[in-house]
């Protein structure tokens, strides 16, 4: 069961994908975000680079879509610093539309600031327009979206409550399961190509639209164009549909 | 005292009830701390040895089963709680079967297996002389959802133990830990020897690495260290005399540095009075406990039940099993005892199955599980979501040959609860020997 045509026929092009600090932030399995996508290039005919950035590493000389997860909170103080040497890049990047997914802890950093409990204002890149509030207690369960690349489901884990600038697009709508913050439905952040998201999962396996979505456009950068594959995603549609229909039905 | 034997009372009649209805073992747990907070404390706090708490993510029982044999075997009385009562409330339910009104038990050491939580409730009643703490791993993320968490529990342990610790000098969280121990408290290790430290990332995942392990200690530490000789046989080296070589009736590097531990905490309780010979002969004769490579005969074929429930777990099960040429089935269940976040499958690797592959995938998250697979290259011939469904498929389409099945916990009860039903296995929580 393979699940690709890929293989066959010359390369239709590299796309270098930059997972950022994969040691530190990935987890809950968002390293398979990486692998999900390196997979899916390969299926659709393209040839996947994937460049490892840890704190203090050169930055990779190619990216066309960058990843990010979530962390301990150790991890997080860990990867801080050299998230700011590169911020600049990076907020040059997301306003030139480079597509990034930035999940949990690397989401909220993405953001304004992070409030902690005790009222400190630790500040982020400001890439989304958000603000998150630590919690004493978490939001932990599985979730339902709709988003712009149709229902999306994935597990979420984290103890920050978010909360949009006005004017801010939220990634989705909740269906089932907390979001942002439990309270006003929205989930995740998204401006240019940038996606914010608290969905471990991890969500891009089960989510093979929401990929093609980011491929298509780290493709077109990459390459000028998009030339899907043929990809047989029948076992992802039943993980997909199963927990859709369980969740909403529940 | 009176509160103690009144309690003592009402819980083994709680017992009593609760067996002859065939439920749970916490309950008369639950009846006894209500009457009497302080009953643990009453029970166990004059044992003239002492109380030995095991607490870590991965290899509570199989270590807890091997230390318990380990002391025994040098002639000592131990408690211990069976299997799967990792709870405070499920030490007292198991007190209660042994212990008379007068609120004695007869024996010298409790040796008490103990969830990270719970570990730290009960220190709060009774204060163990000794601690082994085994690792830290992603487990259960509903109850703990930061390693840095539960590492701080553990911590909190150490830091209420009055005698020795035990400490894993491979996992980071678990080894700077010696800095919070008292002044009094002697602290011994168990690691992976460097002679064979490349066969550390087996055992766990990348983030808990120290880098330099059982190489950093001073010469002068108190260490029990293993070293492999091939996949079945080991030698514990360190501290005097080695034990070993030993051949374990349990495979894979998981039960060798599981029995590592056991033997460097019996080290730490027993002083001079322990001795290697005894020790290798012992460790040779534990059996499995349930659910670590329980070994079912089917119509005249081996079928193995092996319980996954994180990723170091799976990946240390897959290290041991996966390449062997027989009929493979995952069970993935999502409920609470499960986690119920499947997110921790992409944080193992499942290339070892990739030659054989695998027969069936099945459990509420089948689907999920047949996902993973495909982007590991791994085929799948089915995915059957509905457990009875599967197991049947499963056993008729491969009745000539062994089989074994990775699942999850309720995927496991539920298919060990089929399959004892028709060839005859011991109750959960009792041993299958
Ligand atoms: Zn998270």
């Amino acid at each position: 069961m393979t699940a690709g045509t890929g293989g066959g026929g010359p390369s239709k092009g590299t796309v270098h994908i930059v997972h950022l600090y994969p040691r530190e932030m990935s987890i809950y399995g968002d390293l398979g975000n990486t692998r999900a996508l390196a997979s899916r290039l390969r299926w659709h005919g393209y040839t996947p680079v994937v460049h490892q950035h840890h704190p203090g590493a050169p930055w990779p000389e190619h990216a066309h879509l960058l990843l990010g997860g979530g962390g301990q909170d150790s991890g997080q103080v860990r990867v801080q610093e050299d998230l700011f040497t590169h911020a600049d890049r990076l907020r040059a990047y997301a306003a030139d539309g480079m597509p990034m997914l930035m999940i949990c802890g690397m989401y909220q950093l993405f953001g304004q600031a992070f409030l902690t409990v005790d009222g400190t204002r630790l500040p982020g890149l400001g890439i989304l327009d958000v603000t998150t509030t630590g919690n004493a207690t978490r939001m932990i369960g599985p979730v339902v979206l709709d988003t712009l690349a149709g229902e999306v489901v994935g597990y979420e884990n984290h103890s920050g409550s978010t909360v949009l600038a006005a004017g801010q697009e939220p990634f989705g709508t909740v269906r089932h399961g907390q979001g942002n913050n439990g309270a006003d439905r929205t989930e995740g952040a998204r401006v240019h190509e940038v996606i914010g998201s608290y969905l471990h999962g991890p969500v891009l396996p089960a989510n093979p639209a929401l990929a093609d979505h980011l491929l298509r456009v780290a493709a077109t950068r990459a390459t000028g164009g998009w030339e899907p594959g043929e990809i047989d995603d029948s076992v992802a549609e039943q993980a997909h549909a199963r927990q859709v229909s369980r969740l909403l039905a529940g | 005292m009176i509160r103690s034997t009144l309690a003592i009372a009402a819980g083994k009649l709680a017992r009593h009830a609760t067996r002859l209805r065939g439920g749970g073992s916490a309950l008369p747990g639950l009846v006894t701390e209500r009457i009497d907070p302080g009953i643990l404390a009453h029970t166990l706090a004059d044992l003239p040895g002492g109380v030995v708490v095991v607490s870590g993510t991965n290899g509570k029982t199989t270590t807890t089963k091997m230390l318990v044999a380990l002391l025994r075997a040098h002639g000592q009385r131990v408690f211990t709680n069976p299997t799967g009562s990792n709870f405070t409330r499920g030490v007292i339910s198991a007190m209660l079967s042994e212990v008379p009104l007068s609120g004695r038990l007869d024996a010298d050491w409790a040796v008490l297996e103990l969830d990270e939580a719970h570990a730290l409730h009960f220190a709060a009643a009774v204060a163990p002389t000794h601690a082994l703490l085994l690792n830290v791993a992603r487990d259960q993320l509903d109850r703990f959802a930061e390693i840095d968490q539960t590492a701080q529990l553990l911590t909190r342990l150490a830091e209420q133990t009055t005698t020795g610790v035990v400490l894993n000098v491979d996992d980071s969280f678990i080894s700077r830990i010696h800095r919070s121990v008292g002044p009094d408290v002697s602290v011994g290790w168990f690691g992976v020897d460097p002679a064979c430290a490349d066969r550390l990332p087996e055992l766990q995942e990348a983030d808990v690495r120290e880098v330099d392990g059982a190489a950093a200690l001073p010469v002068t530490a108190d260490a029990s260290l293993l070293l492999v000789h091939d996949e079945r046989s080991f030698t514990v080296t360190g501290s005097g005399a080695d034990v070993g070589p030993v051949t374990l009736r349990q495979r894979g590097l998981a039960a060798m540095i599981n029995a590592t531990a056991a033997t460097a905490t019996a080290r730490a309780v027993l002083g001079e009075r322990f001795e290697p010979g005894v020790a290798a002969t012992t460790l040779a004769s534990v059996t499995p406990p349930f659910g670590r490579g329980e070994v079912i005969d089917v119509d005249g074929q081996p079928l193995e039940l092996v319980l996954v429930k994180n990723p170091a777990g799976f990946t240390v099960a897959l290290g041991t099993y996966g390449s062997e040429p027989v009929a493979t089935m995952i069970a993935i269940n999502d409920n609470y005892a499960d986690g119920r976040d499947v997110s921790w499958l992409y944080d193992v690797s499942f290339e070892s199955l990739r030659e054989q592959g695998v027969a069936l995938t099945s459990g509420v998250r089948g689907w999920d599980m047949a996902l993973r697979l495909q982007y590991d290259e791994v085929p799948v011939e089915r995915t059957e979501t509905d457990l009875d469904a599967a197991l049947e498929q499963f056993l008729h389409e491969h009745a000539d040959g062994p089989k074994r099945i990775f699942c999850t916990y309720t995927a496991m009860m539920h298919l060990r609860r089929r399959l004892a039903a028709r060839y005859g296995l011991a109750r959960f929580g009792e041993d299958a020997q």
